[in-house]
């Protein structure tokens, strides 16, 4: 038997509004645009919502109840489902009828998508428990498999993760780190006790999530009859396939076909008997591990780089960093709900990322997914906004 | 090649264009006849100068006289205030009496050149050279090209006061062209739009920049080390001191960064028909001890106020290219450009606003003072997207539109 393990991120930052020097003390708001730019937080939301989590989610919910042998797995940033809530209540309540099926189950990580466990260990601990707690609140379930920010991981992140008795943990399946190991197995991570690794399998999670619409690429078109003959051909255990949700209607527009892939996909694969639907959690319980992995150096998802040079390649990135974490201290001294809350917002890893440089180079713009116009303004609003806030901390000390 | 300015007696980005240019063009093999409408001291190892004035015998004009009275950025009617105030006598009877004269005697010239040499193609730059290269063609039935660098359009900073025969000139040698270059898209828009220029017959060459044409020096002697060792940031502008450049927004920006922090020092450097007006506006916003005029600045003194600047704006209204930003880059000082100027189509590490937004261009101005690694991210990947900006680059494309009319024929 081999299994198709899916996991889906939804993720939505607050975004910081253009947010000017002159604003510095005068304008405690960051995260307010009101324009029709790509700034606006509610604006997107409900965009996003319309685009992919609606048409994505209730075609799932469908094939759910239909297949009661398919199974997915999801892992939504805290800060996303509080948007959900207040911009797209339709959207979070299809996400709960899907949880509500107990085939689908749902991850770990932190509540605000934020780099944290590489800057304080507190922080870090203080933001998977507020997540948890509000899996807990909006689905009734308890996150028993964990995934950090842009799939970053290290052994330390695992060896954390086992002491606090997850069953399993998420990372990426790069080759150069997993060697003659492929990511269709179970591992275990270098000295842990119970947890287990499960590594995703990028080309068949980038067949979906990037190649799909590629005219260029020579699979196009993607059909499931297609794909489902690459899975049963493959060898391993499970085929993780992990990808942004909004690979469904937002990455991939409808046009292309993705929802219709999407619908026949369930159906393709109960024509081989030797392949069934795993959460991660279910693959973890039936597969033996095949081997134990050591990653000491962090391996994330994103790019050909599989590193953090995406976040903190840049000194502008990194000062960024620098700054938000050296106000830890005072946050906490100047204990304020509404200073802890704007601090938090701008520790989510999208705001380092738009300050990426290495994609803006020879003149090549078209990697730059960001809101901003460039790398420069993101600092410049984001560097801006920090300061105001460290002018709140200061006089509420 | 027809020509108009060429260093080191040019007075702006044209002249540097046609040295960096016939350099790379050189460099790919290609000969070129570089007219100019005057005799000057030239000699570069790549490019054969001739002179359309009769040549020899004239070298002991004085050349930075002439040049100034043929600067290709004065418009007609500047000409003649420039020859009321005398500043062209020393040019005697060699000039006409107006811009329109010279360029209309350069063009007589031109066509018992272009039967003397022997070419391929003809190949002029801007309007003041076009007739000369209409009448070449006209002469020997040779294909012509015509390159852009900029139109009265952007001279005048919008349609107001175009000149009708400047116009005129303009378009007769874009039709008469068997292909147009323009120096970016925005160019090419205008030449679609103001001029009825078909799309097909525009190619885009942006300008660049090397060794050849970048400023140079040694950053030992800095004069404005004291000023920064005492804690003072600099911002220049750099760029005639007329409408088209935008020097009114640059002080607008001044006067709203410096009530947050007095700590900037504004640099303004070159000169124009708006300096004096400049002047009376810095006095009149309060700020005229944080602006200084320095006057038009060459050599080590250009390269100076480059590597002195911790920001370098250009805040043009209009501008077709815009080769300082480049010329600044290169040098390591990160650059705030306007959003209407060619340049801002190839460079990404830049800053870059609405002319009119003096607001924002203050906050981007307070923050590249504010926060060193945003000056460091810039200056460090400036100085890359400068240094892959090069004229080789540029004279593989004229080259590529230069053999497609060849080959057209």
């Amino acid at each position: 038997m081999k299994s198709i393990c899916f996991y889906f991120q939804v993720h939505q930052p607050y975004r910081v509004k253009k947010y000017r020097v002159f604003d510095i003390g005068n304008d405690p708001e960051y995260f307010n645009d009101r324009g029709t730019g790509k700034l606006n937080n509610r604006l997107i939301a409900e965009k996003v919502a319309a685009k992919s989590y609606i048409p994505a989610t209730a075609l799932l919910l469908k094939l759910l109840k239909k297949y009661p042998q398919l199974r997915v797995s999801f892992s939504f940033s805290g800060i996303a489902l509080e948007q959900l809530e207040r911009y797209a209540p339709e959207a979070l309540d299809l996400f709960k009828q899907v949880v509500d099926t107990g085939q689908v189950e749902v991850l770990g990580e932190t509540y605000y998508h934020s780099l944290s466990f590489f800057y304080s260990p507190l922080e870090f601990e203080i933001q998977v428990n507020k997540h948890r707690d509000l899996v807990r609140r909006i689905f009734g379930v308890w996150p028993r498999v964990f995934r950090n920010t842009e799939l970053s991981y290290r052994n330390d992140l695992a060896q954390w993760a086992d002491s606090r008795g997850y069953a399993g943990i998420l990372a990426e399946g790069w080759d150069p780190i997993l060697g003659w190991r492929s990511p269709n197995y179970v591992y275990q991570p270098k000295d842990t006790q119970n947890i287990r690794l499960l590594l995703k399998n990028y080309r068949f999670s980038d067949d979906i999530a990037f190649r799909f619409s590629s005219r260029e690429w020579t699979e196009w078109p993607l059909t499931t009859g297609k794909f489902g003959q690459w899975i049963g051909e493959a060898e391993g255990d499970t085929i993780n396939l992990f990808m942004d949700y909004e690979t469904f209607g937002e990455h991939q527009w409808e046009d292309t076909g993705i929802f219709h892939f999407l619908e026949h996909l369930p159906e393709e694969m109960s024509k081989n008997p030797g392949i069934d639907f795993k959460t991660p959690s279910e693959v973890i319980q039936t597969y033996r591990v095949r081997d134990q992995v050591d990653i000491p150096h962090t391996l994330t998802w994103a790019d050909t780089d599989r590193d953090l040079t995406a976040w903190t390649g840049n000194p502008m990135q990194r000062a960024a960093l620098d700054a938000v974490y050296a106000l830890e201290q005072g946050i906490h001294m100047a204990n304020d709900g509404r200073l802890l809350e704007d601090w938090r917002k701008l520790q989510t890893s999208d705001h380092f990322y738009y300050m990426c440089t290495k994609w803006f180079a020879d003149g090549d713009v078209h990697q730059y997914f960001s809101p901003y116009e460039s790398p420069y303004d993101a600092y410049i609003a984001y560097m801006n906004a920090l300061s105001d806030l460290r002018l709140r901390v200061e006089k509420a000390r | 090649m027809f020509g108009w300015e060429f260093p080191p007696f040019n007075s702006g980005g044209l002249g540097v264009a046609c040295l960096g240019l016939t350099r790379a063009l050189a460099e790919r093999g290609v000969e070129v006849i570089f007219v100019m409408p005057k005799k000057l001291d030239l000699a570069v190892p790549w490019t054969r100068f001739v002179f359309a004035d009769g040549g020899d015998g004239l070298e002991s004009i004085d050349m930075r006289v002439i040049n100034a009275a043929l600067t290709p950025y004065l418009t007609p009617s500047s000409y003649d205030e420039y020859r009321r105030q005398g500043m062209a006598m020393a040019a005697g009877s060699l000039y006409g009496p107006d811009l329109m004269s010279e360029v209309k005697r350069y063009a007589a010239m031109a066509a018992a050149i272009a039967l003397k040499e022997d070419f391929d193609v003809i190949y002029a730059h801007d309007w003041l050279s076009f007739e000369a290269g209409m009448e070449a063609k006209r002469a020997t039935g040779k294909p012509l090209i015509a390159h852009v660098h900029a139109t009265e359009f952007d001279r005048c900073g919008g349609s107001w006061g175009v000149n009708n025969d400047v116009y005129a000139i303009e378009r007769a040698g874009m039709d008469a062209s068997h292909r147009v270059i323009a120096v970016s898209e925005l160019t090419k828009a205008i030449l679609m739009t103001r001029y009825g220029i078909a799309e097909e017959k525009i190619s885009v060459v942006h300008n660049g920049i090397d060794e050849t044409t970048a400023p140079q020096g040694d950053s030992t002697l800095l004069r404005l080390h004291t000023l920064k060792q005492a804690g003072y940031s600099v911002v220049l502008f750099l760029g005639r001191i007329t409408l088209q450049k935008g020097p009114d927004y640059f002080i607008r920006a001044a006067k709203r960064v410096l009530e947050h922090n007095p700590k900037v020092i504004f640099l303004m450097s070159g000169s124009g028909d708006m300096e004096r007006q400049m002047m009376d506006l810095a006095a009149q916003l309060g700020i005229a001890s944080n602006l200084l005029f320095t006057g038009f600045l060459q050599g080590h003194d250009r390269y100076e106020a480059y590597a002195a600047a911790d920001l370098f704006i250009m805040p043009s209204v209009s501008e077709p290219f815009g080769i300082t930003p480049l010329e600044a880059m290169r040098l390591g000082t990160p650059v705030l450009i306007s959003k209407q100027s060619g340049v801002s189509e190839v460079v990404s590490h830049a800053l870059k606003a609405d002319f009119w937004d003096t607001e924002e261009m203050a906050n981007q101005i307070l923050s590249v003072v504010g926060y060193p690694h945003l000056k460091n991210t810039l200056s460090e990947n400036g100085a890359k997207d400068a240094a892959r900006l090069t004229w080789s680059r540029a004279a593989e494309k004229v080259d590529t539109v230069v053999h497609e009319v060849m080959h057209a024929l």
